[in-house]
């Protein structure tokens, strides 16, 4: 027997991110209360940084790593510098100023005395950074699992962060807590799916590795009920963490309930490690079952699109209709997969990218509408904020247009770049839907747009915070990376082209 | 035969079966109302009334039993590392010393935050 071989260098980013989490552990046990925060942001702002600049030295790697159960490759590195980014500007927002939207001691009951005595003597806990960069590095290492048990474990490592952190926010705790609660039911039913599949793909491929069960698809021809049985729970498991519809349940609750800093964190990675994932299995590991998902994925992707689209259109609540706008984005991003080619692949990896900085962008925003008792996400409280605050307006106005995919923003070249993919291989039936699906979605958007400009303020009190220096730079950068990516989008698509390949 | 076909089946007969056990249940099953029968959980324990400090149950268990995993782990790791130590060498040395130091780190949070502490 001889030892394995470990590749420290091009695990490099991933291993960055879990050693500042563990030391952000250490922080939080050890440090002095009152440098835990300034630590704590240091820490993880340099870990992020670090792990970019090692990622930008490998990016030329294309092997198997780890025994073969990671593969980092050209995929993998676009997935994970996207992750990290959009990492970076999430733990901005976290960091925001005072942390007005987290909870001094998320273990106190809601209400008591107790919650109230932390908040006043502002003995702040600071969990949150280390359970971020956790969050991170299991984001990081969800695309790049070439196996099926490293796969999960990521899943693990990525969710069981997010289940806390949804339960943080300071504001009306008991949503928050109950977006926890159900955030975390719902993922750990959707894990179990996830096993069982991984155990029936196992009992037939005789193998975990992704390699392995190609090799099985092709020797078998791909016709064992094991496998078919085995990957549509691995697909359940898989929705469920893309929010595809009819596992989109839990999207609306925990995004509304959540700190919104956190739900602008997890809408972009989240989504990011998620769909990287299932690039991989669906191109790599699975390619030669493409007859037998692809109508399933199909039928999938158009369900989501259109619950997304219409029930986003009946929602009273800013938070619930960008959840619902996330949902229809699953929807379009599937179309990605079902493509099955090298357009398929570039085109959901542009999508993914231009993707996270609006919506970052998006609840970056939405934390700075408040009044005295918080953030203010009814919507109809929202109208006239364009004669109010116009360059908040403004922005966000740009950030919606983003999310619609008109022309000269981000949005539309994503979309459009998945849209002509799919047509290509053939699949009309998921662009029409899409496109249709894209004018409804249109609708919303512009809905809110004019309800900002064309309504007069409620004198309610709300207004607009004047943010810190961290929330501003996250927003300076989610829109000018929405306006330069829609008007000249070819260095990115470009780069991501020439990187976006599998390792053998 | 068609592979989709033992996966119908087998659909089949799970839909069936809770299907069936619904029904033979609503029309077989005796029925007799009383109090424990409209409880949340018909298991014979009333869930209330609460326990002192509003029916929170006390978290020192749970935390205890984590602890525990915490170790038990660490132990499920180092018992096949110790068996074939010879063979890894270095290398498995290196790596065991990562591994219990990721677990000291675990367990020494726990420490600092009072988790040892059963009152």
């Amino acid at each position: 027997m001889n030892a394995p071989n470990i590749e420290y260098g091009i695990l490099g980013p991933i291993l960055i991110v879990l050693a500042a989490a563990l030391i952000g552990v250490l922080i939080e046990a050890f440090v002095s209360r009152r440098y835990r925060y300034i630590l704590q942001t240091g820490t993880a702002f340099a870990a992020v940084a670090l792990a970019f600049l090692q990622l930008v030295l490998i990016r030329q790697t294309s092997s198997k790593a780890a025994v073969s159960s990671m593969s980092i490759d050209g995929v993998t590195i676009v997935l994970q510098g996207s992750v990290l980014i959009f990492g970076f500007l999430g733990l901005l927002l976290i960091a925001e100023r005072g942390f007005q939207s987290f909870t001094a001691q998320a273990a106190a009951i809601p209400g008591s005395n107790e919650e109230q005595k932390a908040l006043v003597s502002g003995l702040q806990q600071t969990e949150v950074f280390p359970l971020t960069l956790f969050a991170i590095s299991g984001a990081m290492l969800f695309p790049a699992a070439n196996d099926l048990l490293t796969l999960f474990v990521s899943l693990e490592v990525l969710s069981l962060p997010l289940y806390l952190m949804a339960g943080l926010s300071q504001r009306r705790r008991l949503l928050s807590q109950e977006a926890a609660l159900k955030y975390f039911l719902l993922g750990a039913f959707s894990s179990a799916f996830f096993l069982f599949g991984s155990a029936f793909i196992y009992g037939q491929a005789g193998s975990t590795t992704f390699d392995g069960i190609r090799k099985s698809i092709v020797e078998s021809g791909g016709s064992d009920q094991f496998l078919l049985v085995g990957l549509a729970l691995l697909t359940v498991g898989l929705l469920f963490k893309v929010s595809a519809a009819p596992f989109h349940a839990w999207t609306p609750d925990v995004y509304q309930g959540s700190p919104t800093p956190v739900t602008a964190f997890m809408a972009a990675v989240t989504k990011v490690a998620a769909f990287g994932a299932a690039i991989r299995i669906y191109y790599f590991a699975v390619g030669g079952l493409v007859w037998s998902w692809r109508p399933i994925l199909i039928a999938i992707s158009i369900v989501t699109m259109a619950i997304g689209t219409v029930i986003a259109i009946a929602q009273k609540d800013i938070k619930r209709v960008l959840a619902y706008s996330a949902i229809a984005h699953s929807g379009f991003l599937l179309t990605g997969i079902i493509a099955l080619s090298k357009d398929g692949l570039n085109a959901t990896l542009i999508y993914l990218f231009t993707y996270g900085f609006t919506t970052i962008g998006t609840f970056a925003i939405v934390t700075l509408v408040r009044d005295s008792g918080g953030e203010v996400s009814d919507l109809n409280r929202w109208a006239g904020l364009g004669k109010r605050s116009p360059l908040v307006a403004g922005t966000f106005t740009l950030f919606l247009l983003g999310l619609a995919g008109i022309p000269l923003t981000s949005g539309f070249v994503g979309k459009f770049a998945i849209f002509t993919a799919a047509y290509k291989s053939g699949n009309i039936s998921v662009v029409v839907a899409g496109v249709l699906a894209s004018a409804i979605a249109a609708f919303f958007y512009i809905r809110i747009i004019v309800m900002m400009y064309f309504s007069d303020p409620v004198e309610d009190g709300t207004s607009v915070v004047i943010p810190s220096a961290m929330t501003v730079a996250t927003i300076a950068i989610c829109a000018v990376a929405t306006l330069v990516m829609g008007i000249y989008p070819q260095p990115v698509i470009s780069a991501i082209n020439s990187l976006a390949f599998f390792a053998g | 035969m068609n592979p989709y076909l033992p996966i119908i089946a087998i659909g089949a007969v799970g839909f069936g079966f809770a299907a069936f056990s619904v029904v033979a249940a609503a029309i077989s099953g005796p029925r007799r109302y009383n109090r424990s029968k409209i409880d949340a959980y018909e298991c014979g324990i009333e869930p209330t009334p609460q326990a002192a400090g509003g029916g929170r149950f006390p978290v020192k268990y749970f935390l205890t039993a984590m602890l525990f995993i915490i170790f038990d782990i660490e132990i499920v790791f180092l018992y096949p590392w110790a068996v074939s130590f010879d063979q890894l060498g270095l290398f498995g040395i290196v790596e065991m010393f990562i591994f219990i130091a990721t677990v000291f780190i675990a367990y020494g949070y726990v420490w600092r935050r009072g988790g040892l502490e059963w009152d």
